[in-house]
């Protein structure tokens, strides 16, 4: 085996463009991977072997015509909540089961536009609501590196799937961390997209005010090329931007300097209760930054401490109206009744797991009669302040650095009987999403058994050119990135 | 003691766009069901509502039709409930701030008129159609998310003839607007009716009671009278009228308790994340008021003062809007309004109600007709000439009217020596009439014409007589 699998993009790219290796033999490498570790990992719910081997033939075939695509013949993963077409899509979820999908997604079609090839679907936590992958009712996956924890979550699949090179890069979505949580957890690459960039028609939808499709990769110039291809505006989602997509990947410099950059360093980033390993990691990073030419400052991100709060109560609350049309009544799973109602509550009682009932009772709650302006309307007020926190720190710097969670990936089962434990960790990602800006995650070191810690940089609205930079001036003059797991 | 009712409409009406509001699919009355569906009106996961302009503009100039403020800044909001007619289990709808604002419909109620105001017109979408059938219900999602309009008056109204003459004119603005074809029978005017009634001189307003989703303008008005009945009734014996949802029974004349207060749903209104606000500017609405066409009141002024037709003419010419395009149309073609005006009116009319308008406006084009009108003008054929020959028209289905007045020999007669011919015969025979002419008489001179035309069949020219009897009998 010529070990295909375990290059990035890049390297593929140019190995296929001189010809030293094919898509073909790309995917049989990257099946024979899944075939080795994936009955571990369990990153993925489908393969559609045949269809993936299909699909690299033809790039290979446009490769020979002269065709020149950004991903032509590069193996993608894709997290189960992204429609393609004649393929299930069933987030994680049983109320799904027997769904296929009639459409693809924007972005699913924007891979295909540019040669990738689709490899098959990868878990999630259901409806991706949760930080671990363990709310998925259709698989169980485990992180890479250490198969007693948790990949996190909810691209969970996406992130271990890459770090197990079972896939080159993969999809994920990001409402309130799920990107980059698990690309932390996992030691793989995960970018949030700016809010608006990436076409959301035909992925699932959670908290659509926050939900974002992002790349997860084995580099940052991977997560580049990636995230240029999916970016663009899309007049079948009218939240998405329209404005022009700069050349993520093909523009990344490869020069290391950070000279006359400005990285903020926000202290309630550093919270309490944090693991001593990360925020030395972290520390260390920011040190490294120094080292590269950076100048660190001290910012502030006052009503940081409220983001868990006010993302609970918007995400649910988008959520429980969201996800109302799972009824049994046009696809999915149905189980019968005397009439509509009866119908409704059986078939979602059967169909949605704990975690998702407890979110859409929750979303169902805050915006009743007599509780809106206490919860919802609240909430948008001080989602407003969050923005604004970000607005004043990035009128002092170029980008922000901070962990990405507050501990190394947790063992599986260690926090599934405390919901609030869980909500708890997403605390360094939420006000990313409530404020709408971009960041990214990528490893910067490693705990003392031997689990990957992420950092995060984080980025004004629509600069993503700022945060793709640090992160490959980081990540070239550091060798966190080359580590694998010992699968 | 002394009771008044109050009554306020929230009437639906369907947008005639080409596509649905958040989605390209098109809507087609009567298509085999689930024809014209797509992920978006299905509520597929992962579709997103893109929304349509031309609902947005057909709204806003409804709202300027009708004398509303149109907001520069509105915004879309979810308004939640289960049902299968609602694929999301949510409709797309405007909770605080509508597309226009305010707005007023001045209406003759028996003669009166009268002013209703507005408290708003929102965009939303329609639900999908369900059919009951033993043991099932079925769904047709054609219907769902088409462009659908709310308008809301204010609790302004006191009896059922205020809210029928409110209707009646609603509907007239909406068709001559061109903002839908309002045709009840296909659902595209629907109305929610709220009725209160309070003693006289009591300011705040009784307990409402909501009679939902009618179309038949009739039984909106039953509905209302039974209400007002029912609900005087039970506070002239002390008691008290419970703030519910009725429907109607179309059979029976009466309404029923459906909902209430108690079990009234909790929409859960939020803003729809999936849609940016709709931002309208001060240009863009001036060039849509630029935009908007004659309305039925500034169409009978026209007919009045610029055609001169008698005020009667011109009410029934534009009480419906195809009868008075058509009208329209066959004026530019062949002028002389009052004679169309009788030919439409008259002949026209009875034709439709017995042929049907379509059929009759087939046959009758703007152009056929103004065709037989011009012979009138140019004196060819007669007035009675004319309205035969429209009836052989209208009988063969169609046909060129130069050709069958040459077949059937209408053409009137103007040729002098004919007509003095005829009118010497008349003299002649006729000596008292004539004498009593001479005397003074002037009327009589209308026998000696009976007999003229009565002698040239109906083919001499009146006008013509009229000159030839003058000359000879004052000469």
């Amino acid at each position: 085996m010529a070990d295909l699998h375990k290059l990035t993009i890049a390297e593929l790219s140019e190995k296929l463009a001189a010809g030293e290796c094919t898509s073909v033999e790309v995917v049989n490498d990257v099946l024979a991977s899944i075939d080795t570790t994936d009955g571990k990992v369990g990153a993925y719910l489908t393969i559609d072997r045949n269809s993936a081997l299909e699909q690299a033939k033809a790039a290979d075939g446009a490769r020979t015509a002269g065709k020149e695509l950004p991903l032509l013949g590069i193996p993608v993963a894709i997290k189960d909540l992204l429609n393609v077409k004649g393929q299930p899509c069933t987030c994680s979820s049983k109320i799904l089961e027997g769904y296929t999908a009639p459409y693809d997604a924007t972005v699913i079609a924007k891979l295909r536009e540019a040669g990738a090839v689709l490899l098959g679907r990868v878990n999630m936590d259901e409806f991706a609501m949760g930080s671990s992958t363990e709310n998925a009712a259709l698989g169980k996956t485990s992180n890479p590196w250490n198969s007693d924890h948790v990949p996190g979550g909810s691209s969970g699949g996406s992130a271990a799937c890459v770090a197990a090179d079972e896939a080159i890069a993969a999809l994920g979505s990001d409402t309130g961390g799920s990107i980059r949580q698990p690309a932390a957890f996992c030691g793989c690459v995960g970018v949030k997209p700016t809010y608006g960039r990436v076409s959301r028609y035909g992925l699932t939808a959670f908290a659509s005010s926050l939900d974002q499709i992002g790349p997860l990769a084995k580099t940052v110039k991977d997560s580049a090329i990636l995230l240029e291809v999916l970016c663009g505006h899309d007049k079948m989602d009218s939240s998405s931007i329209d404005m022009e997509v700069p050349a993520f990947g093909r523009n990344l410099s490869d020069d290391t300097s950070l000279a006359g950059m400005k990285l903020g360093l926000p202290k309630e980033y550093f919270v309490e209760g944090m693991d001593p390993e990360v925020e030395k990691a972290v520390r260390d990073a920011v040190g490294h930054c120094k080292s590269l030419g950076a100048e660190i400052v001290d910012v502030s991100l006052p009503h940081s401490k409220y983001a868990i709060a006010v993302y609970y109560i918007i995400a649910t609350a988008e959520a429980s109206a969201n996800l109302a049309r799972f009824d049994g009544i046009r696809y999915g799973l149905r189980i019968d009744g005397k009439n509509p109602l009866e119908l409704y509550g059986k078939t979602r009682a059967a169909g949605f797991g704990a975690e998702v009932k407890r979110r859409v009772i929750l979303g169902t709650y805050v915006l009743s009669s007599g509780y809106y302006d206490a919860y919802y309307k609240r909430a948008q007020k001080v989602r407003t302040l969050i923005r604004n926190d970000f607005t004043e720190a990035f009128k002092q710097c170029d980008a922000i650095l901070a962990p990405v969670t507050p501990t190394p990936a947790y063992k599986l089962g260690e926090k599934t009987d405390d919901p609030l434990k869980m909500y708890l960790d997403d605390i360094l990602t939420t006000p990313v999403n409530l404020a709408g800006n971009c960041a990214l995650s990528l490893p910067c070191g490693f705990s003392s058994t031997g689990l990957p810690i992420g950092l995060q940089i984080i980025g004004d609205s629509f600069a993503e050119e700022t945060i793709l930079k640090v992160g490959h001036a980081y990540e070239q003059t550091t060798e966190w990135h080359k580590q694998k797991p010992g699968l | 003691m002394k009771y008044e009712a109050t009554i306020g409409l929230e009437t639906h009406i369907m947008q005639k766009t080409a596509s649905k509001m958040f989605c390209a699919c098109k809507y087609e009355y009567g298509a085999a069901p689930n024809t014209h569906v797509c992920p978006v009106c299905l509520g597929y996961p992962g579709a997103l509502p893109v929304m349509n302009e031309k609902a947005i503009e057909l709204c806003c100039k409804a709202g300027l039709l009708l004398g509303c403020e149109i907001n520069p800044c509105s915004k879309w909001d979810r308004k939640n409930y289960f049902y299968p007619d609602m694929a999301k289990n949510y409709q797309i709808t405007q909770a605080d701030e509508p597309l226009c604002l305010g707005g007023e419909l001045e209406v003759d109620v028996d003669g009166e008129m009268k002013t209703f105001t507005l408290e708003r017109i929102h965009q939303e979408e329609n639900a999908a159609k369900n059919t009951h059938v033993a043991g099932a219900s079925l769904v047709d999602y054609n219907r769902a998310g088409t462009a659908l309009m709310e308008i809301v008056s204010n609790p302004c109204m006191h009896s059922s003839a205020d809210a029928l003459a409110y209707l009646v004119a609603l509907k007239q603005i909406m068709e001559y607007g061109g903002i839908s074809d309002c045709n009840p029978e296909k659902g595209q005017i629907r109305s929610d009716v709220n009725v209160s009634v309070r003693p006289v001189g009591q300011e705040e307003l009784g307990s409402k009671v909501e009679i939902k989703n009618m179309n038949s303008f009739a039984f909106i008005q039953q509905a209302i009278e039974y209400e007002i009945d029912r609900q005087t009734d039970l506070l002239e014996a002390g008691g008290a009228v419970v703030q519910e949802t009725r429907g109607f029974d179309s059979d029976r004349g009466e309404t029923f308790s459906q909902r209430t207060k108690e079990n009234a749903h909790d929409y859960r209104y939020f803003p729809e994340p999936d849609l940016m606000p709709v931002k309208i500017s001060a240009e863009q609405v001036e060039q849509w008021r630029s935009e908007l066409p004659e309305l039925p009141a500034q169409r009978r002024e026209r007919y009045v003062k610029e055609l001169s037709l008698p005020e009667y003419d011109a009410g029934v010419l534009t009480a419906d809007k195809i009868i008075s395009d058509y009208f329209d149309e066959i004026i530019m073609k062949a002028d002389h309004p009052k004679l169309v005006s009788n030919l439409v009116m008259g002949k026209g009319m009875s034709w439709m109600n017995e042929i049907g308008q379509a059929e009759y406006l087939s046959i009758m084009t703007p152009a056929v007709t103004g065709e037989v009108v011009g012979l009138v003008a140019k004196k060819v054929i007669s007035n009675n000439a004319m309205n035969e020959l429209v009836d052989i028209l209208v009988e063969r289905k169609g046909g060129d009217p130069k050709a069958i007045v040459e077949e059937k020999g209408m053409a009137q007669v103007s040729n002098d020596s004919a007509l003095e011919g005829w009118a010497d015969e008349a003299i002649a025979a006729n000596p008292k009439p004539v004498e009593e002419y001479k005397a003074g008489n002037t009327a009589s001179i209308n026998f000696l014409m009976g007999q003229v035309m009565k002698a040239s069949r109906g083919k001499a020219n009146p006008g013509a007589v009229m000159q030839v009897l003058k000359q000879k009998l004052d000469g």
